[in-house]
Formats: C-alpha cells, sequence, structure tokens
C-alpha cells in the first residue's frame, strides 16, 4: 500500500543549526540517506508525518583522521567508508561492514548515522563499531535559546532496548569517533545471511584481540548482530578468554569454554529470518573460527 | 508542494510537486520519462536505478527533495538521436533484455560499474549488478553483455 505523499511534510533546512532549531520541539523526524523510512512510506507504515532532511548538510558530512583516531560525520554514506584508504588500512572491519550492506546503489545513499539510529539488532555497522570501542557525539539545539549542546558516549552505552536509544527527541547523531587499533591487533568479522548479496544477517560477529608471548589472548573484544534485542558487546565471553591459551594443547579447551560462555550470554529473538538456537549456534561457530585462525 | 530544480538528461527541469514524492514517479508522471521502471519498490531490485550527480541510486527510495539541485542521468539519456549508446548495443546484441523491465536499471548500474572499473573482473562485475534483479534472462546474458561493453570501451577512439 503506497502513502499519499501529500500527507507528508518535508523540508531541508540550509544549516545544520537551522536544522536544529526545527528540530528542537520533538515534532519532526529526521530523514537523512532515506533507504529505512523510505521504505516505511512505501509500505504505508511511515508514522511521522514531518520530516526535516539532513542529508544534503555537508556539517555532517566529512571523515576527519588524526593520528588517534578517526571520526566520521552521521552522513558518512557506505561509499565514502568503501573509498576511504585510511580506514581501510586501521578500522578493516568497518570497510568490509559497509561493503555489504545492500547493493551498491543502496550504499552509495544509506548511512553510518541512519545504520546506527535505525537502532536494528541486525545492523551491519555497531557490532564493527562495538568492537573499535567507537564513541558517539550527539547534538541539539536548546528549543529556547537555540544554543547547541554536545554529548559525547560510548556507543556501547547507546543501544538502550529493542530499537530504543540515547538519542532524545530532537537530538541527532553528529559524528562516531572511534581509536586507531594497534598494528597488534587481529580483526575479524563474518556475516551470515541467506545468501552473500544484500540480505539482512541473521547473525554476525565481530572480534578483535591482541596474543601476548605466552600464546594467551592479552585483549579480546566481541560483538554481534542478532544476538540480542539490540547490537550487543558480549562481555561475558570476552571474559571467559582474557588470558585464556590458544596453544594447541590448550585450544579445543578454550574453545569450549568460549563457547559455552557465548551461549549463556546470547538472548536472540526468533523471527522470519532465523531462529534464536541457529543463531546462537552460528554465533558460537563464528567464534571458534575466529579463534582459531589466531596465531597460536 | 515545492519548487524542485534539476538538471535531467543534460536538459535543466523546473518542477513543483510533493515534496516527499518518490524521485521515480517525478520521472514516470512529472518528466513523462516513462523508461525509469518500478519492480519493487523498496531499494531490492534496481529496475528504477539512475545516475544521480554520477553516482548510482535507486530513485524509488529518494524523496524529490532530496534531488533538489542534482544532475540526472535516465536510460533516456544514454543514446542520441542516432545512435545507442555502446552499452545499449552490447544487450541488444547480447541477448541481455528479455522482458525489458530490468534492463534500464541493468544498463545504468553497467556505465556507474564500467566508470569505476573500466576492465572489471567477474566479482566486481558480480558485485556491481547484485542490486538488479532479473526475472527472465538467468543473468548470462547479462554478463556477457557487460563484458562485451567493457572489452569495447577499451578499444581506442572510443
Ligand atoms: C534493499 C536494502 C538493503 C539493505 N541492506 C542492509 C544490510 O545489508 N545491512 C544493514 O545494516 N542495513 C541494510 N539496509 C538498511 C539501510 O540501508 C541502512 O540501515 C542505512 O544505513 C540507513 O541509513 P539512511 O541514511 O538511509 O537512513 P534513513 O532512512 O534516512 O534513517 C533511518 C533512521 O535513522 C534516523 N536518523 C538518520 N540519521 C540520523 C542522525 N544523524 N541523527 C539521528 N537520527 C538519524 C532517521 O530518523 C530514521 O529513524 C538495507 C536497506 C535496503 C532498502
Ligand atoms: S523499484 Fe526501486 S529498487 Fe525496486
Ligand atoms: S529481462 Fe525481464 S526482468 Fe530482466
Amino acid at each position: 500500500m503506497h502513502s499519499d505523499p501529500t500527507q507528508f511534510a518535508l523540508i531541508a533546512p540550509a544549516t545544520l543549526s537551522e536544522a536544529l532549531a526545527l528540530l528542537s520541539n520533538g515534532r519532526h523526524t529526521p530523514i537523512a540517506g532515506g533507504t529505512e523510512l523510505m521504505v516505511a512510506l512505501a509500505a504505508g507504515r511511515l508514522q511521522q508525518k514531518s520530516l526535516v532532511s539532513i542529508n544534503h548538510l555537508p556539517e555532517l558530512r566529512f571523515i576527519q583522521t588524526t593520528p588517534t583516531a578517526i571520526t566520521l560525520g552521521a552522513n558518512t554514506t557506505f561509499t565514502d567508508i568503501r573509498r576511504n584508504p585510511t580506514i581501510a588500512a586501521e578500522l578493516p572491519l568497518l570497510t568490509l561492514a559497509a561493503s555489504w550492506t545492500g547493493s551498491i546503489a543502496n550504499q552509495n545513499r544509506a548511512t553510518l548515522g541512519g545504520n546506527i539510529c535505525n537502532a536494528s539488532p541486525a545492523a551491519d555497522t555497531p557490532p564493527a563499531l562495538l568492537v573499535y570501542d567507537a564513541a558517539v557525539t550527539l547534538i541539539s539545539a536548546n528549543p529556547e535559546t537555540r544554543e547547541l549542546v554536545e554529548r559525547t558516549f560510548p556507543y556501547a552505552e547507546f543501544h538502550l532496548a529493542y530499537k530504543r536509544t540515547l538519542l532524545h527527541p530532537g537530538e541527532l547523531l553528529h559524528s562516531v569517533t572511534i581509536p586507531l587499533p594497534t598494528p597488534a591487533h587481529h580483526h575479524f568479522i563474518r556475516k551470515v545471511g541467506t545468501r552473500n548479496a544484500q540480505a539482512i544477517s541473521k547473525t554476525a560477529l565481530a572480534a578483535i584481540a591482541t596474543v601476548g608471548d605466552h600464546h594467551t589472548l592479552t585483549e579480546v573484544r566481541l560483538a554481534a548482530a542478532s544476538l540480542a534485542d539490540r547490537p550487543v558487546r558480549l562481555y561475558t565471553t570476552e571474559a571467559a578468554l582474557l588470558n585464556a591459551s590458544l596453544a594447541a594443547a590448550d585450544i579445543t579447551t578454550t574453545v569450549l569454554r568460549a563457547r559455552a560462555a557465548l551461549a549463556s550470554e546470547s538472548c536472540p529473538i526468533d523471527d522470519i529470518r532465523s531462529t534464536a538456537a541457529y543463531r546462537t549456534a552460528v554465533a558460537a561457530n563464528l567464534l571458534e573460527q575466529f579463534l582459531r585462525t589466531l596465531p597460536a | 508542494m515545492t519548487t524542485i530544480k534539476l538538471t535531467i538528461n543534460n536538459t535543466p527541469a523546473t518542477l513543483s510537486v510533493s515534496p516527499i514524492k518518490r524521485l521515480l514517479d517525478v520521472l514516470r508522471d512529472d518528466l513523462h520519462l516513462t523508461g525509469t521502471k518500478e519492480g519493487c519498490g523498496e531499494g531490492e531490485c534496481g529496475a528504477c536505478a539512475i545516475l544521480m550527480n554520477g553516482e548510482l541510486v535507486n530513485s524509488c527510495l529518494i524523496p524529490a527533495l532530496q534531488a533538489d539541485n542534482a544532475t540526472l542521468t535516465t536510460i533516456e539519456g544514454l543514446a542520441n538521436a542516432t545512435h545507442l549508446h555502446p552499452i545499449q548495443q552490447c544487450f541488444l546484441e547480447q541477448g541481455g533484455a528479455q522482458c525489458g523491465i530490468c534492463t534500464p536499471g541493468m544498463i545504468l548500474a553497467t556505465h556507474h560499474l564500467l566508470a569505476q572499473y573500466p576492465n572489471p573482473t567477474d566479482a566486481q562485475i558480480r558485485e556491481g549488478l547484485a542490486g538488479n534483479l532479473c526475472r527472465c534472462t538467468g543473468y548470462m546474458r547479462i554478463f556477457e553483455s557487460v563484458r562485451q561493453a567493457a572489452a569495447k570501451s577499451l578499444l581506442p577512439n572510443h
């Protein structure tokens, strides 16, 4: 059922401060690349009747590199991410996640901000951002004074529950800042969907780790898509793996312990794409694959 | 209603439309350019693909207002008065089109692919066209069309 376009308002303010001033009464919804909201419009299930386009705002479309971190504006598209050689070298999991987020036509429009703020537990970039310890900067305008207010949080705190985030009405995600991993970090990501191209994941696992002198995991961060009602870090599994041995004599024990820890903290949903049991089993397999590919 | 200005196939146009009207409908209803097709209406099939500021996009997911001041190329903008565009010619010669619904999107996706990778690998062709679904050809003839178009465009004087 198509919606009647005349029932919707959409405006495109010239600057970020004008957009924030408009949004500050909490009655308008931002639209970036539209690859979520326009699908909802087509299906006749777009609830929000008044939209503010932020897609054209250059203040939100940038990639800034410093010696210690990379900051991406919310309007950065997946194509922007894929074309950036620094991201490919330093944050390969983000480049990979961007490369399998829908088709090329989708990647040319879909934004990082939209992927995060849409807050689907199955979205592709959150697991990578979680293991990279990203921070999110949110921005809003005070409704009376129009003064701009910024807040910065660890991205791990951003998702509160199913489709619920830290964002207040009228607030925008401004940017995502990712500290650069060291050359010693090993990176892993794998998505399992129905087919390779353009499929939403049944589950996905991202991981980064360092291995010390005695074949032990000296640091490990894990995150998954679709193992809970929101994108999650797997803290219990991380704790079970810290200082665990990857030596040939110990790897089987380490893998079993990791699989059990993951199963204990995994609480996926059953939905049209998959079942909870399948998701947990596949995520455990991905975790095992990651552990067995680390240098022992 | 809102006024938008765009350049469509090298011609400037000014239109008065609902700002959230799908660019696909603006092309077909307001500009009478019915070469751009609707398959799914939700970003999955690529039948509505066009070039916007040189980038491949699905016009069913773009609100008209976001095309304000954009430069658009649709399938109607590829051929000249006497000759098909070489990519169109290759689709014709290789049997890359049957019912034709997916074809405009396939051709624009090919255009976008070859602009980036003039000599694409099979994997690049596969990825470049992964967002374009075809219910007729079984894809092999489309592949051959793209390969021929790449080979042709690599020839001198082209
Ligand atoms: C065919 C198809 C395939 C897809 N495949 C995948 C896939 O494989 N993996 C995947 O993860 N996703 C996929 N998606 C979903 C979608 O493309 C992504 O989630 C995309 O990143 C959304 O970004 P957008 O800018 O288009 O979002 P929009 O539709 O513009 O917005 C999405 C939501 O985020 C909010 N929002 C946007 N920007 C901001 C901001 N700066 N601050 C606050 N709120 C904001 C909007 O209000 C809205 O609620 C697919 C979509 C389609 C149509
Ligand atoms: S009609 Fe736009 S992608 Fe299918
Ligand atoms: S030729 Fe019919 S859908 Fe491709």
